[in-house]
């Protein structure tokens, strides 16, 4: 188990090595040139200053070979050193330190709502034996997936804050502000889950261990919750840990409509101020919160189903 | 990522990796037919979602190339005295805070975002396909270091990715596109290549083989006919997570510049008119709505619906 851990933390370095470095070519190497990007913040770009884009240039070191910057920065990056923000000055470290909590709540309410309202959904459409409930229910997850993520955010504002006056339509303040984007963030996701789950809930139950367990006298609810959902809840939970990653990124939309303060709003301006080394920072943190997740789903694994072997455990093992 | 039990592409049908009939018959394919009228009318009489849905996507081609056949107003002319009239005979879809018709915007608005899907898809397509047949056909280590590529790709939530191509590409429908494209890369070279390594398998390629055909043309005859079937479903597929994706960019405002029309910046303008005229938020979003919906509906024909019905 322990080699199976110590190679999997390998692996997952690597990725965020390699997503590193892929987000350090996108940025630095493609048509636009950085340093007229970050003078040309705010000016017009035809009146950019020659002798301020070659100070700006010798500054960040992109006179030099694109190795040696690239040795710099990962130097650096391995530090924890990301940069400084072009139009805030601060570190970019700190500018996600400060902007993540509020992210994290919000992403952790939502994906706990889609875990819960999505498996509720896909338990209750297989458990049901009425043929329209379980056809109206299963229809509904399509549905959410269909759904742009902002525009949904729009109409549940739209009917839960001006029409009812419920909710608040922005910020960060409260519980209640935490209501509408949370639901609109669980949507998509809940509705992946849901379809996921619904999809492996009806295949095992024409597993043969479902007719022994009913033949030896077990009700219902105790073959679907005991039997069933454990067995079919592997691939809802590998695929719960691709959503965490989705998650943090349609918060970037989801914060946006309802103007909170987070990793979204930040990214954003970042995006619009072409502040690279945010931008960066917020690529690479995906990534590593996207390995983070899918490690502890490899890891939770061998625990929910015993019959998965670790391959690291046996030195020549074939698999 | 190598997990157990991995899904791949979370929203594809994973009947193809999971149906235990599948992996008896390594390829699946079966023998050609003639094309059957009375089949395919029954198929589709059974199915009236599928029929609207072919509809619906029919529609949304024809007014991004014709826009013309739907509407005859103008969609950047507006007259301010008749600005924020609600959905009605005159305006079916309203109007907007300089009087311009909505529907007349929505409709001219199908061009540029399908525009941008195709560019996306076919970007997508292209690339992702050339990656996965490459990987599967050649396998060692070039089939390793291309899987670990996508990867890398894989593990970086598509819309940082989107966003930091944004970024470096700069603002407009096209570049937008391109950064939705490459964003969605991954997921094509995955099932490419996973239909490549199956099919190549099959008895019919060893016989091509053996029997002295070249490499190419086992290739382009035998393996990427029967491979590519997969891969145009996760095209269908793509197409409704795409147009999700260019919304969202545009709707950020990284999109088509403000009098031209697009669905997403529909959205994003009639967000500040929300409180008093919600057609301008909701019927924008209603038509990517049904777009999406009808083109997984279809995807969900393409993918196995058809051939299982006998």
């Amino acid at each position: 188990m322990r080699r199976y851990v110590l190679r999997r933390l390998a692996q997952a370095a690597g990725v965020l090595w390699a997503a590193y470095t892929v987000s350090f070519l996108v940025l630095n190497r493609l048509p636009s040139d950085p340093v007229t990007a970050m003078a040309g913040v705010g000016a017009d770009q035809a009146g950019v200053d020659p002798a301020q884009v070659a100070r700006l240039r010798a500054e960040y070191g992109f006179d030099r070979p694109v190795l040696a910057q690239y040795a710099d920065y990962l130097g650096r990056a391995l530090r924890g050193d990301f940069g400084d923000s072009v139009a805030t000055g601060r570190s970019v470290t700190s500018t996600i330190g400060d902007a993540l909590p509020q992210t994290l709540l919000l992403a952790g309410t939502a994906m706990l709502l889609a875990v819960a309202a999505g498996g509720g959904l896909a338990l209750a459409a297989t458990y049901t034996s009425r043929r329209w409930l379980r056809q109206a229910l299963l229809s509904l997850p399509p549905l959410g997936v269909s759904v742009p993520a902002f525009w949904a955010g729009l109409m549940l504002v739209e009917v839960f804050s001006f029409r009812l006056r419920l909710f608040p339509a922005f910020g960060n303040e409260g519980l209640r502000g935490l209501v509408l984007p949370a639901l609109t963030l669980a949507i998509p996701t809940g509705a992946i889950i849901a379809q996921v789950l619904a999809k492996s809930l009806l295949t095992a139950l024409d597993e043969p261990y479902v007719a022994t367990a009913r033949a030896k006298g077990a009700g219902r609810a105790r073959i679907h919750l005991r039997h069933v959902l454990r067995n079919a809840s592997l691939p809802a939970l590998a695929v719960i840990g691709v959503l965490v990653g989705q998650l943090m990124a349609n918060s970037v939309v989801v914060e946006t409509v309802f103007s909170r303060n987070g990793l979204g709003r930040v990214t954003a301006s970042a995006v619009s101020t072409q502040d690279l080394p945010v931008v960066q920072g917020v690529v690479v943190f995906g990534a590593f919160v996207f390995v983070t997740a899918n490690l502890a789903v490899d890891l939770v694994y061998p625990l929910l189903d015993p019959r998965i072997v670790v391959a690291g455990d046996r030195r020549w093992s074939l698999a | 990522m190598s997990s157990a039990l991995d899904p791949g592409h979370p929203a594809l049908d994973t009947a193809a990796a999971l149906d235990p009939t599948a992996a008896a018959d390594p390829v699946g394919w079966t023998p050609y037919r003639r094309f059957d009228a009375r089949r395919l009318a029954r198929f589709l009489l059974r199915r009236p979602g599928l029929v609207l849905s072919v509809l619906v996507i029919g529609a949304v081609f024809a007014a991004s190339f014709a826009p013309g056949l739907f509407t005859s107003r103008d969609p950047l002319a507006g007259t301010p005295a008749q600005a924020f009239r609600a959905p009605g005979a005159g305006h079916w879809f309203g109007t907007d805070e300089l009087g311009r018709d909505l529907y007349a915007r929505v409709v001219h608005g199908t061009a540029l975002s399908l525009q941008a899907t195709l560019i996306a898809l076919g970007v997508a397509f292209a690339v992702g396909g050339l990656l996965g047949l490459l990987a599967g056909f050649a396998g060692r280590w070039i089939d390793d270091v291309l899987m670990r590529c996508v990867d890398v790709m894989l593990s970086i939530p598509a819309l940082f990715l989107s966003l930091a191509l944004v970024t470096a590409l700069g603002y407009g429908t096209v570049k937008v596109a391109l950064a939705v494209g490459v964003a969605s890369v991954a997921a094509f070279a995955r099932v490419m290549r996973a239909e490549v390594m199956r099919v190549r398998q099959a008895v019919f390629v060893e016989a091509a083989r053996s029997s002295g055909a070249r490499w190419y043309s086992v290739l382009g005859r035998h393996v990427l006919p029967n491979a590519i079937g997969p891969v145009l479903v996760l095209a269908t597929l793509e197409f409704g997570t795409a147009i999700l994706s260019v919304s969202s960019l545009s709707f950020l405002g990284y999109g088509a510049a403000p009098p031209a029309p697009e669905w997403g910046s529909l959205i994003s303008n009639g967000r500040n008119y929300l409180a008093n005229a919600w057609w301008m938020t909701a019927l924008p979003g209603l038509t990517i709505v049904a777009t999406v919906l009808a083109a997984n509906r279809i995807a969900r024909a393409l993918d196995g619906e058809w051939a299982r019905q006998r």
